[in-house]
């Protein structure tokens, strides 16, 4: 456990800067979304959640995969290059976190998506424990702990300091290119708080010896705030309005047809305007449409980010499967709550990180469907 | 408000019962107080139904799909949703026989982060179209110019005016929620849905995306829009949408005399009429504008 006085936080975007590209929440015109850092950059920690979260670094919305060129009768095929750009995502949330591990079952299972693979192996997430979530916030229900966002660093802030917890070796690479900037020692990397290096500290001990006094002072009273911090964020995930008031109990493969069928999806999608808002937001929407552009030369085939919620979704030769908006709305909520967990061990499609509760135009969300579908209904 | 909403519920309740209208399009609670949702009811799930400071939602676009079905519904409009049901109905999208206007009474609406943009500049507690009301006397929110920040852009260099568009227009993820929730947004295929029409697309791929889709959906609604704000209202990213319309509205204004669409359902829209007073395309050089 390091930790570092807040005051000295342009001097770490800047040494990461030095080594990495940084990615990190920052403002442009009124909305904070993850931005690419440059000297002068205001990293906006003090906002809870972006517009968008930072999948769109791994899977962007619209993403060129090669060039199809015609030259005579001969057919070149021209692979777009991936970039060599090792990142560094600063500030990313606990519900964030597990947003990617749910993309990476989607993406990096095999065959992984080579474009994907490539973005996500060159990242570098520096985690942020929430101070502050939101009354939106549900990420317990789907086990994220927001007090221990994971990550390959964890950090904590309090009102002077941010404190640095390396968890992986990736989080150690990089703590080793920041130490400088911290007090306590970087060998030391214990939060003493369940993470997964609990049990390596202990066969430290010899390690642990040989640190200077003071710096072992300095890493056990970082441990003890941040200790205290977890407690108090602990305190406040118990006190939002929609812990304990959502359950799970039910959404899953066993009631799938009974789920299916369920005539609360009518009420629940009435009132759907069919656009892309809630999936373009959402941290784990992973659908792509695949399609060409006609560039006068050639053609690029690209991908872009599609949505359930959109009339041509899926759209074959025959048409389309779906034809309204009630199976439009239900497809994606039982993809997330049903589908996705039946052939995930169990894992849920959502990390309750609120943004549908905040952005759908007509206030329809996955936490109004697990309220209405949820919990012991099907017992 | 829970008077006005025990009131809405007794005329609603009324004319479920005597067969005037067979359901009931408003607003249905949610998860807090603020997160109030369009919904159809019936008598059966009327108990459901609330009238809150949080009914933002303008519910007029509904009725197109709502009034193609059977039977009647009954619609609570605010004042200002009745421009956009006039402009409907003018635009024969809404069929007036298939519905019952009750035009509920609003002081401003507001969602979590306190009054909504569009009543800032209110159009006043006047229904523009109903079939009955509840009076209640609610204080409307003051106006402001709505025309301030046109007047500001206008008053800008245009690379200065170039530069504040490409700042709010880059955040756009075209989500398309701008366009789903626009009343005057009705066609049944939106040409950028339309793979056959060579300009269909999913995500902005460039600088230039960003802007075409804004401003061809502007261009497609001036004289049509009524300035309800519902497209700001929504958009996730905070772009101020409004405000592409409200330069064309000024325009015509300025072009063709005062107009305010949605004010009469039989009035004669400005770009779909002609007079002998309309201004010439000459004019454009008169603005200081180039060849």
């Amino acid at each position: 456990m390091l930790k570092m006085r807040l005051d000295k936080l342009d001097s770490l975007y800047r040494i990461i800067a030095d080594s990495y590209r940084l990615v990190a929440p920052q403002e442009k015109a009124g909305q904070v979304e993850f931005y690419p850092w440059s000297e002068g950059g205001q990293v906006r920690l003090d906002v809870l959640q972006t517009v968008k979260s930072a999948k769109e670094y791994f899977f962007p919305q619209s993403e060129t995969l090669y060039h199809a060129k015609l030259t005579g009768k001969k057919l070149d095929i021209i692979p777009e290059e991936i970039e060599e750009c090792p990142t560094v995502y600063f500030g990313v949330r606990g519900c964030d976190v597990r947003s990617f591990e749910i993309l990476d079952k989607v993406f990096l299972s095999e065959p992984a998506d080579t474009w994907y693979q490539a973005k996500r192996e060159q990242s570098v997430i520096v985690a942020a424990a929430c101070g502050n979530p939101e009354n939106t916030c549900f990420c317990g229900l789907f086990g994220v702990d927001a007090a221990l966002p994971g990550g390959d660093v964890t950090t904590w802030m309090d009102g002077s300091f941010l404190y640095w917890n390396p968890v992986t070796e990736k989080g150690d690479r990089l703590t080793e290119v920041v130490k400088e900037l911290f007090e306590g020692n970087a060998d030391s990397t214990e939060a003493g708080t369940g993470t997964d290096k609990a049990a390596e500290a202990e066969k430290a001990t010899d390690t642990e010896a040989e640190k200077t006094a003071d710096a072992e002072q300095a890493t056990e009273t970082a441990e003890s705030v941040v200790t205290a911090l977890i407690s108090q964020i602990h305190k406040k995930l118990d006190a939002l309005p929609l812990t304990g008031q959502l359950s799970l109990d039910g959404l899953d493969g066993d009631h799938l047809t009974e789920l299916f069928e369920s005539d609360k999806w009518a009420e629940l999608s009435k009132a759907c305007l069919g656009c892309g808002t809630c999936t373009f937001v959402c941290p784990t929407c992973q659908c792509y449409d695949i399609r060409d552009y006609d560039t006068g030369h050639g053609i690029q085939k690209f991908r872009c980010w599609d949505s359930c919620m959109y009339s041509d979704f899926t759209m074959m030769a025959h048409g389309n499967n779906r034809t309204t908006q009630l199976q439009r709305f239900r497809q994606r909520f039982m993809h997330k709550l049903v589908y996705f967990p039946s052939n995930n061990d169990g894992e849920y499609g959502c990390v309750g990180c609120g943004r549908c509760l905040k952005k759908c135009p007509v206030s329809l969300n996955i936490a109004k469907v697990i309220k209405t579908l949820g919990g012991e209904k099907h017992e | 408000m829970q008077r006005i909403e025990a009131e809405i519920k007794e005329k609603c309740r009324k004319l479920l019962q005597d067969g005037t209208v067979d359901r009931v399009i408003g607003w249905t609670g949610g998860l807090f107080d603020y997160d109030t949702a369009p919904q159809v009811f019936t008598a059966e799930t009327l108990d459901n139904m609330v009238y809150t400071e949080y009914c933002g939602a303008n519910l007029s676009k509904y009725l197109a799909a709502e009034t193609k079905k059977d039977g009647r519904i009954l619609a609570l409009l605010k004042p200002c949703d009745t421009y956009s049901f006039n402009q409907l109905l003018l635009e024969n999208r809404i069929r007036r026989e298939h519905v019952y206007v009750l035009g509920v009474p609003c002081g401003g609406m507001k969602d979590e982060n306190g009054q909504l943009l569009k009543c800032s500049t209110c159009k006043g507690n006047e229904w523009k179209a109903a079939d009955d009301t509840v009076a209640a006397d609610l204080k409307v929110p003051e106006a402001g110019d709505r025309f301030e920040l046109i007047d500001r852009l206008n008053a800008m260099t245009s690379a200065e005016r170039f530069s504040f568009w490409r700042e709010e227009l880059s955040k756009c993820i075209r989500c398309n929620a701008c366009r789903n929730v626009c009343p005057a947004c009705t066609c049944i295929k939106c040409v950028f849905d339309n793979a056959a029409s060579g300009v269909a697309s999913k995500a902005n791929t460039d600088t230039f995306e960003e802007n075409m889709f804004h401003i061809i959906r502007a261009f497609h609604v001036a004289g049509r829009c009524t300035d309800c704000g519902e497209c700001s209202r929504v958009c996730p990213q905070g772009i101020p949408l409004h405000l592409l319309n409200r330069k064309f509205i000024k325009e015509i204004n300025e072009l063709y005399g005062e107009y305010q669409a949605g004010e009469a359902a039989d009035s004669r829209p400005p770009l779909a009429d002609f007079t002998k007073e309309d201004a010439e395309p000459g004019v454009v050089y008169e603005r200081g504008g180039h060849a």
